[in-house]
This record gives C-alpha cells, sequence and structure tokens, in this order.
C-alpha cells in the first residue's frame, strides 16, 4: 500500500516537473522543473524495486542470508541517477549562470537563434 | 495558448505512458532472474553484506567508472563556463564577514563530518553508504569552512591532485583485477577476508574509498566553481 503511494508520488512529480519545464520562461525554474522530474524518476524506481515484506538488501546479524530482500538493480540505478542529476543540474546552472551574465535575462524567449 | 495546450497534451501522454507503473506496483510477483541471482550469490561470491554496494561496484563496475567520468566531464564544464565567466564579468562587492558562531562552528564542525564523510565511504560494503555518499559529506564539510570565511578558496593544487590520483589509482585497481583475477573490475584479487568485518569483501572498500575521493574533490571543484569572484575584499 505504502509502496503504491511512493509509486503515485514519484508520477505525479514527474508530471509535475515535465509542467514546469514546458511551460515556464525562466531558465532557473525550467532548471527547478528539471530537478522536480528527476527526483520523481527516482522514487518511480525504487518503488518498483520494492517487495512486499522485504527487507534492504544488505546483510547482518538481524538479516541473515535467506531473508526477503528488495531488488538491489533499481537502488543501484537510482544511487547513479542521483549523482549524475547532480552533476547534470550543476551544469544547467553554470549555463544558465554564464547566458544571465552576457544577456542579463534569464528568459528563454530572449535566446532565440537568430538574436545570438 | 497553444504552447499550453501543446505542453498539456505531452503531460497526458507523460501520464499514459507511467500509468501502468502505477497501476501494477501492487505486482509482488518474483523479482527479475538477474536480481535473484545478486542476492542469492553476492555476499558469498564477493564477501560483502551491502548488496547495493557489490551491484554497485563490482557486477556493474564498468558503469560506476563510466558515472565517475560523467561526474568529471560536468565538474570540468562547470569549471569552465563559470571561470570565463568571471573574467568578464563585473564582480559582487566586499563580502560581509562570518559570525562568531558560524565561525567557531565551522571549525569545531569540520574534523568531525571530514571523519563522518571517510566512515561513510569505507564502510560501504558493510552498511548503507558508499564512496559517493561519503564524497558529498567530506564536500560539504569544506563548503563550511568556505561559508564560515575560514578559507577564501580551495587550493586548485592539492583537489586536483587528489582527483586525479585517485581516478588514476581506480583504474590501477581495476587492471589489478584484470590480470589477478577473473576480469576487469574483478575485487577477488585481495582476499575475501571475515565476512562483515571492515577489511573484507576483497578490493570492493579500497575502490569505493577511492572513488570517495574522486567524488569528493570533483564536488569541491563544483563549489570552487559556483564561488563568485570577489570585489576588493583582501
Amino acid at each position: 500500500m505504502i509502496v503504491q503511494a511512493v509509486v503515485a508520488t514519484g508520477a505525479l512529480l514527474i508530471l509535475v516537473g515535465l509542467w514546469g519545464l514546458l511551460t515556464r520562461r525562466n531558465l532557473v525554474k525550467m532548471i527547478l522543473g528539471f530537478s522536480i522530474m528527476d527526483t520523481g524518476t527516482h522514487l518511480l524506481i525504487v518503488g518498483l524495486g520494492y517487495r512486499e515484506g522485504a527487507t534492504a538488501p544488505i546483510l547482518d546479524a538481524s538479516t541473515p542470508v535467506g531473508t526477503p530482500m528488495v531488488d538491489p538493480v533499481p537502488s543501484a540505478l537510482v544511487l547513479t541517477a542521483i549523482v549524475i542529476g547532480l552533476a547534470v543540474t550543476a551544469l544547467m546552472l553554470a549555463y544558465a549562470v554564464r547566458l544571465h551574465g552576457s544577456r542579463g535575462s534569464a528568459a528563454i524567449d530572449d535566446f532565440k537563434e537568430n538574436a545570438l | 495558448m497553444i504552447r499550453r495546450l501543446l505542453a498539456l497534451a505531452a503531460l497526458v501522454a507523460a501520464a499514459v505512458l507511467l500509468s501502468p507503473f502505477v497501476l501494477s506496483s501492487t505486482d509482488t510477483g518474483a523479482m527479475p532472474q538477474v536480481a535473484q541471482d545478486y542476492i542469492r550469490n553476492a555476499p558469498e561470491d564477493l564477501g560483502g553484506a551491502n548488496i547495493v554496494t557489490s551491484v554497485i561496484v563490482t557486477y556493474r563496475g564498468l558503469d560506476t567508472l563510466g558515472e565517475v567520468a560523467v561526474l568529471f566531464a560536468a565538474t570540468a564544464g562547470v569549471g569552465a563556463l563559470l571561470r570565463s565567466a568571471s573574467k568578464t564579468e563585473k564582480t559582487i562587492g566586499p563580502r560581509r564577514e562570518a559570525s562568531e558562531i558560524l565561525e567557531t562552528g565551522a571549525g569545531f564542525l569540520f574534523p568531525l563530518i571530514v571523519l563522518f564523510g571517510a566512515y561513510i565511504f569505507t564502510h560501504g560494503h558493510l552498511s548503507p553508504g558508499g564512496g559517493f555518499q561519503g564524497g558529498v559529506v567530506v564536500a560539504t564539510a569544506f563548503l563550511l569552512l568556505l561559508l564560515a570565511g575560514r578559507i577564501r578558496a580551495f587550493g586548485h593544487g592539492p583537489m586536483a591532485l587528489v582527483e586525479s590520483l585517485s581516478g588514476f589509482a581506480y583504474v590501477a585497481v581495476a587492471l589489478a583485477g584484470l590480470i589477478f583475477a577473473a576480469g576487469f573490475l574483478d575485487p577477488r584479487f585481495l582476499p575475501r577476508g571475515e565476512f562483515g568485518r571492515l577489511f573484507s569483501a576483497g578490493a570492493i572498500p579500497i575502490i569505493y574509498s577511492l572513488v570517495g575521493l574522486k567524488v569528493g574533490a570533483e564536488l569541491m571543484g563544483v563549489l570552487a566553481g559556483m564561488r563568485p569572484s570577489e570585489g576588493g575584499a583582501s
């Protein structure tokens, strides 16, 4: 039940982020939309790896071999995705700073191809 | 208006694409074969208690190497973009001095945070955590020093040195796996050790510590790049 809520929240965040990415005209807001979408994807993927009644895939004294465990592959993928998302967001923000510096504006409409 | 409608259409299409995931997440069916194999065999095979770490460092080790490379490329991009920007643009005014509380607190917390980060990346094969998480924690310690004004800027030399040495050592350890064990990034050329101890799981803790150092140094590079250049201060 909880995992359904997580997956649904993830899907909703993806939609919210996509809406922001498509309708905002300010570069920083578009990057925010991308970040929200990124977070939604992480929730969705981790939620899909969940199995009813299973624990985290880490063995110790209280969870010996044979304990039901969730799928470790989505967790590993999301770990990768978080780092790449961070790197991409930092790079996008650097571009936004640079564009703002060259034009004094952060609106995407001011950066038409022929206007440059 | 037409733009809004198009965005709405894209949104509906995305919702349709995502709906199977939401509707089928009640499925408690069997896991994919590869995941079952990882859970069943990884602890015995590699000796690491954290199966996610085993997947990241060994089974999908090449992906992680690529991930570190992507992170490096993005960091280099941020550095290049912002460094050239700071030359051409007007700089901000002199910075305000940090308060006494922030300055004292940063000095007190800095070694503890670095220690905690090192703990996270050296225990990645035993507990939740690993190189990426630990590296981020180490970078936040330096961010704190920067905010408190204890250091004016990061020394570019030592940071680049740590970053390139750890990247080089990562590939060297991977190649050692190719020569002394079954393949590239195979950590089993070192003894498997006693399960659940710090020195166990072959080369996994070594690889993850190197990843931690590299990620920490790269994120410090991003922080140094994002920092606005100063006007007349000091």
